[in-house]
Protein backbone atom coordinates (compact mmCIF):
# COMPACT_ATOMS: atom_id res chain seq x y z
CA UNK A 1 0.00 0.00 0.00
CA UNK A 2 1.45 3.27 -0.55
CA UNK A 3 0.40 6.50 0.85
CA UNK A 4 -2.72 5.51 2.49
CA UNK A 5 -3.98 8.98 2.21
CA UNK A 6 -6.18 8.58 5.14
CA UNK A 7 -7.82 5.64 3.50
CA UNK A 8 -6.14 3.26 5.87
CA UNK A 9 -5.52 0.29 3.71
CA UNK A 10 -3.15 -2.53 2.91
CA UNK A 11 -1.88 -3.91 -0.37
CA UNK A 12 -3.62 -6.94 -1.68
CA UNK A 13 -2.37 -9.86 -3.66
CA UNK A 14 1.23 -9.41 -2.57
CA UNK A 15 2.94 -12.59 -1.43
CA UNK A 16 4.97 -12.25 1.76
CA UNK A 17 8.64 -11.61 1.08
CA UNK A 18 11.18 -13.78 2.88
CA UNK A 19 12.48 -12.14 6.06
CA UNK A 20 15.96 -11.43 4.72
CA UNK A 21 14.55 -9.53 1.75
CA UNK A 22 11.69 -7.85 3.60
CA UNK A 23 14.09 -6.72 6.33
CA UNK A 24 15.93 -4.48 3.87
CA UNK A 25 12.77 -2.64 2.92
CA UNK A 26 11.52 -2.28 6.50
CA UNK A 27 14.92 -1.03 7.64
CA UNK A 28 15.00 1.33 4.65
CA UNK A 29 11.63 2.86 5.52
CA UNK A 30 12.52 3.44 9.18
CA UNK A 31 16.01 4.73 8.31
CA UNK A 32 14.55 7.21 5.80
CA UNK A 33 12.24 8.48 8.53
CA UNK A 34 15.13 8.84 10.99
CA UNK A 35 17.32 10.58 8.40
CA UNK A 36 14.56 13.10 7.68
CA UNK A 37 14.21 13.71 11.40
CA UNK A 38 17.95 14.16 11.90
CA UNK A 39 18.22 16.51 8.90
CA UNK A 40 15.36 18.60 10.25
CA UNK A 41 16.91 18.77 13.73
CA UNK A 42 20.29 19.71 12.18
CA UNK A 43 18.66 22.56 10.21
CA UNK A 44 16.92 23.76 13.37
CA UNK A 45 20.21 23.60 15.29
CA UNK A 46 21.88 25.76 12.61
CA UNK A 47 19.05 28.29 12.83
CA UNK A 48 19.30 28.44 16.62
CA UNK A 49 23.07 28.90 16.42
CA UNK A 50 22.56 31.85 14.07
CA UNK A 51 20.01 33.40 16.42
CA UNK A 52 22.35 32.90 19.37
CA UNK A 53 25.22 34.54 17.45
CA UNK A 54 23.04 37.51 16.50
CA UNK A 55 21.85 37.88 20.07
CA UNK A 56 25.43 37.86 21.31
CA UNK A 57 26.34 40.48 18.74
CA UNK A 58 23.39 42.69 19.73
CA UNK A 59 24.18 42.26 23.41
CA UNK A 60 27.76 43.36 22.71
CA UNK A 61 26.49 46.37 20.81
CA UNK A 62 24.15 47.38 23.64
CA UNK A 63 26.99 47.00 26.10
CA UNK A 64 29.23 49.27 24.02
CA UNK A 65 26.45 51.81 23.64
CA UNK A 66 25.81 51.77 27.39
CA UNK A 67 29.51 52.38 28.01
CA UNK A 68 29.36 55.40 25.72
CA UNK A 69 31.71 53.78 23.23
CA UNK A 70 30.91 55.39 19.86
CA UNK A 71 33.20 53.22 17.74
CA UNK A 72 31.44 49.89 17.99
CA UNK A 73 33.62 47.07 16.61
CA UNK A 74 30.80 44.76 15.51
CA UNK A 75 32.74 42.92 12.84
CA UNK A 76 35.33 41.84 15.39
CA UNK A 77 32.62 40.50 17.70
CA UNK A 78 31.18 38.38 14.92
CA UNK A 79 34.59 36.99 14.08
CA UNK A 80 35.10 36.05 17.69
CA UNK A 81 32.07 33.75 17.53
CA UNK A 82 33.66 31.44 15.00
CA UNK B 1 6.19 32.13 24.79
CA UNK B 2 6.07 29.24 22.30
CA UNK B 3 8.85 27.36 24.07
CA UNK B 4 6.83 26.81 27.21
CA UNK B 5 6.51 23.10 28.01
CA UNK B 6 8.81 22.12 25.16
CA UNK B 7 11.17 20.07 27.31
CA UNK B 8 8.56 17.69 28.82
CA UNK B 9 6.87 17.46 25.43
CA UNK B 10 10.16 16.46 23.78
CA UNK B 11 10.81 13.83 26.45
CA UNK B 12 7.28 12.46 26.05
CA UNK B 13 7.74 12.30 22.28
CA UNK B 14 11.03 10.41 22.47
CA UNK B 15 9.53 7.99 25.03
CA UNK B 16 6.40 7.48 22.92
CA UNK B 17 8.46 6.81 19.78
CA UNK B 18 10.68 4.34 21.65
CA UNK B 19 7.69 2.48 23.11
CA UNK B 20 5.74 2.39 19.86
CA UNK B 21 8.68 1.19 17.75
CA UNK B 22 9.37 -1.49 20.39
CA UNK B 23 5.75 -2.60 20.07
CA UNK B 24 6.12 -2.71 16.28
CA UNK B 25 9.09 -5.05 16.35
CA UNK B 26 8.60 -7.06 19.56
CA UNK B 27 4.84 -7.17 20.18
CA UNK B 28 2.79 -6.84 17.01
CA UNK B 29 2.33 -10.19 15.23
CA UNK B 30 3.49 -10.73 11.67
CA UNK B 31 0.82 -10.12 9.07
CA UNK B 32 -0.40 -13.34 7.48
CA UNK B 33 -0.33 -11.98 3.91
CA UNK B 34 2.44 -9.41 3.95
CA UNK B 35 4.80 -10.88 6.49
CA UNK B 36 7.55 -8.64 7.88
CA UNK B 37 7.10 -5.92 5.24
CA UNK B 38 3.79 -4.97 6.86
CA UNK B 39 5.82 -3.36 9.70
CA UNK B 40 6.11 -0.31 7.43
CA UNK B 41 2.36 0.15 7.95
CA UNK B 42 2.96 1.32 11.55
CA UNK B 43 5.14 4.17 10.33
CA UNK B 44 3.64 5.05 6.99
CA UNK B 45 -0.02 5.18 7.99
CA UNK B 46 0.36 7.36 11.14
CA UNK B 47 2.59 9.73 9.15
CA UNK B 48 -0.12 10.01 6.48
CA UNK B 49 -2.91 10.64 8.97
CA UNK B 50 -0.93 13.23 10.93
CA UNK B 51 0.23 15.00 7.76
CA UNK B 52 -3.32 15.28 6.45
CA UNK B 53 -4.71 16.41 9.81
CA UNK B 54 -1.88 18.96 9.95
CA UNK B 55 -2.97 20.39 6.61
CA UNK B 56 -6.52 20.69 7.93
CA UNK B 57 -5.21 22.28 11.15
CA UNK B 58 -3.34 24.79 8.98
CA UNK B 59 -6.67 25.69 7.37
CA UNK B 60 -8.40 26.07 10.74
CA UNK B 61 -5.62 28.37 12.02
CA UNK B 62 -5.91 30.34 8.78
CA UNK B 63 -9.63 30.86 9.42
CA UNK B 64 -8.79 32.15 12.90
CA UNK B 65 -6.23 34.50 11.35
CA UNK B 66 -8.68 35.85 8.80
CA UNK B 67 -11.33 36.37 11.48
CA UNK B 68 -9.09 38.02 14.06
CA UNK B 69 -6.24 39.50 12.03
CA UNK B 70 -3.88 38.19 14.71
CA UNK B 71 -0.55 37.29 13.08
CA UNK B 72 -0.01 34.59 15.68
CA UNK B 73 -2.61 32.43 13.92
CA UNK B 74 -0.86 33.00 10.61
CA UNK B 75 2.35 31.70 12.19
CA UNK B 76 0.49 28.63 13.48
CA UNK B 77 -1.02 28.05 10.05
CA UNK B 78 2.31 28.43 8.25
CA UNK B 79 4.19 26.14 10.64
CA UNK B 80 1.42 23.49 10.59
CA UNK B 81 1.55 23.37 6.80
CA UNK B 82 5.35 23.44 6.77
CA UNK B 83 5.57 20.51 9.16
CA UNK B 84 2.91 18.55 7.28
CA UNK B 85 4.82 19.02 4.03
CA UNK B 86 7.90 17.54 5.72
CA UNK B 87 5.79 14.66 7.01
CA UNK B 88 4.41 14.34 3.49
CA UNK B 89 7.93 13.75 2.16
CA UNK B 90 8.28 10.94 4.72
CA UNK B 91 4.89 9.51 3.68
CA UNK B 92 5.89 9.43 0.01
CA UNK B 93 9.31 7.94 0.78
CA UNK B 94 8.07 5.21 3.13
CA UNK B 95 5.11 4.51 0.84
CA UNK B 96 7.36 4.08 -2.17
CA UNK B 97 9.57 1.66 -0.27
CA UNK B 98 6.53 -0.32 0.79
CA UNK B 99 5.15 -0.28 -2.76
CA UNK B 100 8.44 -1.58 -4.12
CA UNK B 101 8.49 -4.38 -1.55
CA UNK B 102 4.84 -5.33 -2.10
CA UNK B 103 4.15 -4.60 -5.74
CA UNK B 104 7.61 -4.49 -7.22
CA UNK B 105 7.15 -0.86 -8.32
CA UNK B 106 8.17 2.39 -6.62
CA UNK B 107 5.03 4.10 -7.86
CA UNK B 108 1.72 3.05 -9.43
CA UNK B 109 0.07 5.85 -11.39
CA UNK B 110 -3.38 4.27 -11.71
CA UNK B 111 -3.82 3.90 -7.96
CA UNK B 112 -6.13 6.69 -6.68
CA UNK B 113 -4.78 6.62 -3.13
CA UNK B 114 -1.23 7.30 -4.20
CA UNK B 115 -1.99 9.87 -6.84
CA UNK B 116 -4.43 11.78 -4.65
CA UNK B 117 -1.84 12.08 -1.88
CA UNK B 118 0.71 13.28 -4.41
CA UNK B 119 -1.78 15.91 -5.63
CA UNK B 120 -2.34 17.14 -2.08
CA UNK B 121 1.40 17.20 -1.44
CA UNK B 122 2.19 19.10 -4.64
CA UNK B 123 -0.63 21.54 -3.96
CA UNK B 124 0.91 22.39 -0.59
CA UNK B 125 4.37 22.55 -2.14
CA UNK B 126 3.10 25.59 -4.07
CA UNK B 127 2.23 27.29 -0.78
CA UNK B 128 5.82 28.52 -0.31
CA UNK B 129 6.39 30.27 -3.66
CA UNK B 130 2.83 31.60 -3.49
CA UNK B 131 3.40 33.05 -0.03
CA UNK B 132 6.85 34.49 -0.62
CA UNK B 133 5.97 35.96 -3.99
CA UNK B 134 4.08 38.65 -2.06
CA UNK B 135 6.31 41.24 -0.45
CA UNK B 136 3.86 43.11 1.74
CA UNK B 137 3.72 41.18 5.02
CA UNK B 138 0.02 41.77 5.70
CA UNK B 139 -1.10 40.84 2.22
CA UNK B 140 1.23 37.87 2.28
CA UNK B 141 -0.36 36.57 5.50
CA UNK B 142 -3.89 37.22 4.26
CA UNK B 143 -3.43 35.56 0.86
CA UNK B 144 -1.59 32.62 2.43
CA UNK B 145 -4.50 32.17 4.85
CA UNK B 146 -7.00 32.13 1.98
CA UNK B 147 -4.86 29.49 0.27
CA UNK B 148 -4.63 27.46 3.50
CA UNK B 149 -8.41 27.55 3.99
CA UNK B 150 -9.15 26.48 0.40
CA UNK B 151 -6.49 23.77 0.40
CA UNK B 152 -7.49 22.59 3.87
CA UNK B 153 -11.08 22.15 2.67
CA UNK B 154 -9.82 20.18 -0.32
CA UNK B 155 -8.07 17.59 1.88
CA UNK B 156 -11.19 15.91 3.37
CA UNK B 157 -12.98 16.18 0.01
CA UNK B 158 -10.06 14.44 -1.61
CA UNK B 159 -10.12 11.80 1.11
CA UNK B 160 -13.80 11.11 0.54
CA UNK B 161 -13.32 10.91 -3.22
CA UNK B 162 -10.62 8.30 -2.74
CA UNK B 163 -12.82 6.33 -0.35
CA UNK B 164 -15.57 6.29 -2.94
CA UNK B 165 -13.19 5.24 -5.70
CA UNK B 166 -13.00 1.61 -6.72
CA UNK B 167 -9.52 0.39 -6.03
CA UNK B 168 -8.31 -3.10 -6.76
CA UNK B 169 -5.25 -2.97 -4.60
CA UNK B 170 -6.35 -0.99 -1.55
CA UNK B 171 -8.85 -2.81 0.67
CA UNK B 172 -9.91 -0.65 3.59
CA UNK B 173 -8.34 -1.88 6.80
CA UNK B 174 -10.48 0.26 9.08
CA UNK B 175 -13.64 -0.03 7.04
CA UNK B 176 -16.70 -1.69 8.51
CA UNK B 177 -16.44 -4.55 6.07
CA UNK B 178 -13.62 -6.29 4.32
CA UNK B 179 -10.91 -5.25 6.74
CA UNK B 180 -10.13 -4.93 10.41
CA UNK B 181 -7.02 -5.18 12.55
CA UNK B 182 -6.51 -7.74 15.31
CA UNK B 183 -6.14 -6.37 18.84
CA UNK B 184 -2.32 -6.40 19.09
CA UNK B 185 -1.95 -4.75 15.71
CA UNK B 186 -4.56 -2.13 16.56
CA UNK B 187 -2.87 -1.33 19.89
CA UNK B 188 0.51 -1.00 18.17
CA UNK B 189 -0.99 1.16 15.47
CA UNK B 190 -2.66 3.48 18.00
CA UNK B 191 0.63 3.76 19.95
CA UNK B 192 2.44 4.70 16.73
CA UNK B 193 -0.26 7.19 15.80
CA UNK B 194 0.03 8.84 19.22
CA UNK B 195 3.84 8.96 18.97
CA UNK B 196 3.83 10.47 15.47
CA UNK B 197 1.16 13.01 16.49
CA UNK B 198 3.30 13.98 19.49
CA UNK B 199 6.30 14.32 17.19
CA UNK B 200 4.34 16.65 14.93
CA UNK B 201 3.23 18.82 17.87
CA UNK B 202 6.78 18.93 19.28
CA UNK B 203 8.35 19.92 15.97
CA UNK B 204 5.66 22.55 15.41
CA UNK B 205 6.46 24.02 18.81
CA UNK B 206 10.20 23.93 18.05
CA UNK B 207 9.64 25.72 14.76
CA UNK B 208 7.36 28.34 16.35
CA UNK B 209 9.88 28.94 19.13
CA UNK B 210 12.70 29.41 16.64
CA UNK B 211 10.60 31.73 14.48
CA UNK B 212 9.54 33.75 17.49
CA UNK B 213 13.15 34.11 18.69
CA UNK B 214 14.30 35.07 15.20
CA UNK B 215 11.52 37.68 14.94
CA UNK B 216 12.45 39.17 18.30
CA UNK B 217 16.11 39.41 17.27
CA UNK B 218 15.08 41.21 14.07
CA UNK B 219 12.90 43.64 16.01
CA UNK B 220 15.72 44.27 18.47
CA UNK B 221 18.13 44.83 15.60
CA UNK B 222 15.76 47.36 13.99
CA UNK B 223 15.33 49.15 17.31
CA UNK B 224 19.09 49.34 17.79
CA UNK B 225 19.65 50.42 14.21
CA UNK B 226 17.51 53.47 14.79
CA UNK B 227 19.77 56.47 15.45
CA UNK B 228 20.39 56.93 19.15
CA UNK B 229 19.73 60.33 20.76
CA UNK B 230 23.48 60.97 20.76
CA UNK B 231 23.67 60.29 17.02
CA UNK B 232 25.20 56.80 17.25
CA UNK B 233 23.99 54.11 14.86
CA UNK B 234 25.04 50.58 14.11
CA UNK B 235 27.36 50.28 11.17
CA UNK B 236 27.14 46.61 10.18
CA UNK B 237 23.58 45.47 10.81
CA UNK B 238 23.38 42.21 8.90
CA UNK B 239 25.60 39.30 9.79
CA UNK B 240 26.12 36.34 7.50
Amino acid sequence: MLPLLGALSLPLGAPALPLDEAGKYVAGAYVVFLILLVVYVAIMATKLQRIERELRELAGFVEHRANGDQATPEREEVGADV
Amino acid sequence: MYGKGLKPLSIATVAALAVSFSLVFFYAPLDADQGFVQKIFYLHVPLSIVALLGFIAGGVFAILHLRSGDSRWDAYSYVSIHMSVIFGVAVLATGSIWAKASWGHWWVWDEPTLVSFLIVFLMYATYYPFRYAIEDRERQARYASVFAVAAGAFVPLNFMAVRLAESLVHPRVFATTGGGLPGEMMLTFLACLTAVALLWVTLVKFELTAKSASGQVKRLRRALDAPAPGGSSRVAPEVG
